[in-house]
């Protein structure tokens, strides 16, 4: 493929992201805090969310599990995991760390269980999503093109 | 114009998600602030040099037993931006803090939240907070900070510029005239000045550094 499909593939790809609800505005505005001096750190942000919300859904995994649920506890991760949802865009992950937390205040369990195997889900959907433009956007600048805004 | 170029102004910014540290962090960059993080209150008021006496605190290096590098030289913080919930210390105890604090009260401090809710808002305010900003923060939210960075800095003093432009005022000279001024909010390590290498704080053992 060259250049210039690889730029419209990306542009494309994109576009489909915010236009699916993957991706909201914020994500943009990460962009544009991104220039010459610090070429990276979109990548560099979102990796750091990768690594958090693994982390996160570990524990949330975690507290289900028990005999005793502690939904405190729960709720304050998941709090942290829409905060930083929201901090990177990743829409849909976000929105169901708002619906979860409902199912924490109520204390139902079913609930909880039913949202954590969603926001899992949809992580991994956006992880991947995020993966392959990243991987898109190193193909362009391997084949000495610049990344299309 | 004089003096008011924005990388005179150091920030620091507390929050305790690692995420929203580097987006902050990068934020105040891109609006050309001089950028501290933390990821908690207390070592935000560590950072700052409170002390349970409340009094500014003069370290010596054989003497001190928290020896961390960056409380021998000149740590000075021209604002406070910090998230509200923070486990621990939240962002509205680090406030008080402050604000109760006779060395540190004048320091402007604005308040970050994903949650959107008016009484929390106005009791920041009540308490002193100059802004309150909802996340996720955006560049054009920084914009406000400027007038309250303006109104806390004077001429005389920019101790970060002693490095580039000898033509400001020695530290011995400014150290006189800082003891009259609360609200420079300025630690001196030393009595006798301090050599120009040291100006830049280099902090140790917190999270991220200038």
């Amino acid at each position: 493929m060259d250049l210039v499909q690889l730029q419209r593939q990306l542009v494309n790809y994109r576009t489909s992201l915010y236009h699916e609800g993957f991706l909201d505005e914020q994500f943009t505005q990460l962009q544009e805090l991104q220039d010459e001096n610090n070429p990276d750190f979109v990548v560099e942000v979102v990796s750091l969310f990768f690594e958090d919300s693994e982390r996160l859904l570990n524990e949330l995994s975690k507290a289900l599990e028990q005999q005793i649920i502690d939904f405190k506890r729960m709720d304050a991760r998941v709090h942290q995991l829409k905060g930083s949802s929201s901090s990177i865009g990743a829409q849909r992950v976000r929105q169901l760390c708002v619906i979860f937390r409902n199912y924490c205040e109520a204390q139902n369990v079913e609930g909880c269980l039913k949202c954590l195997q969603q926001v899992k889900h949809e992580y991994s959907i956006v992880k991947t999503k995020l993966e392959s433009m990243f991987q898109l956007e190193q193909q362009i600048l391997n084949a000495g093109g610049s990344i299309p805004v | 114009m004089g003096m008011a170029a924005d990388s005179e102004f150091h920030v620091l910014a507390v929050d305790d998600s690692i995420i929203d540290r580097k987006l902050i962090e990068r934020l105040l960059k891109t609006s050309s602030y001089q950028v501290t993080t933390v990821d908690s209150g207390s070592k935000a008021l560590e950072f700052l040099g409170l002390h349970e006496d409340d009094r500014i605190h003069q370290n010596t290096p054989s003497v001190s037993p928290n020896n961390h590098q960056w409380r021998l030289q000149e740590v000075e913080v021209n604002l406070v931006i910090t998230d509200y919930c923070m486990p621990g210390m939240t962002g509205y105890d680090l406030l008080k803090k402050i604000k109760e604090s006779s060395s540190l009260k004048n320091i402007p401090v604005v308040i970050m939240s994903s949650e959107n809710v008016p009484s929390r808002i106005s009791r920041c305010l009540e308490e002193g907070a100059e802004e309150f900003f909802l996340k996720p923060v955006r560049l054009s939210d920084l914009s406000k900070l400027r007038p309250h960075l303006l109104k806390t800095k004077s001429k005389d003093h920019c101790k970060e510029q002693v490095d580039e432009k000898p033509a400001f005022p020695s530290p011995k000279q400014e150290g006189k005239e800082e003891q009259q001024q609360s609200k420079n909010n300025k630690r001196k390590a030393m009595e006798e000045g301090v050599s120009p290498e040291r100006t830049r704080p280099r902090p140790n053992g917190i999270t991220s550094m200038v």
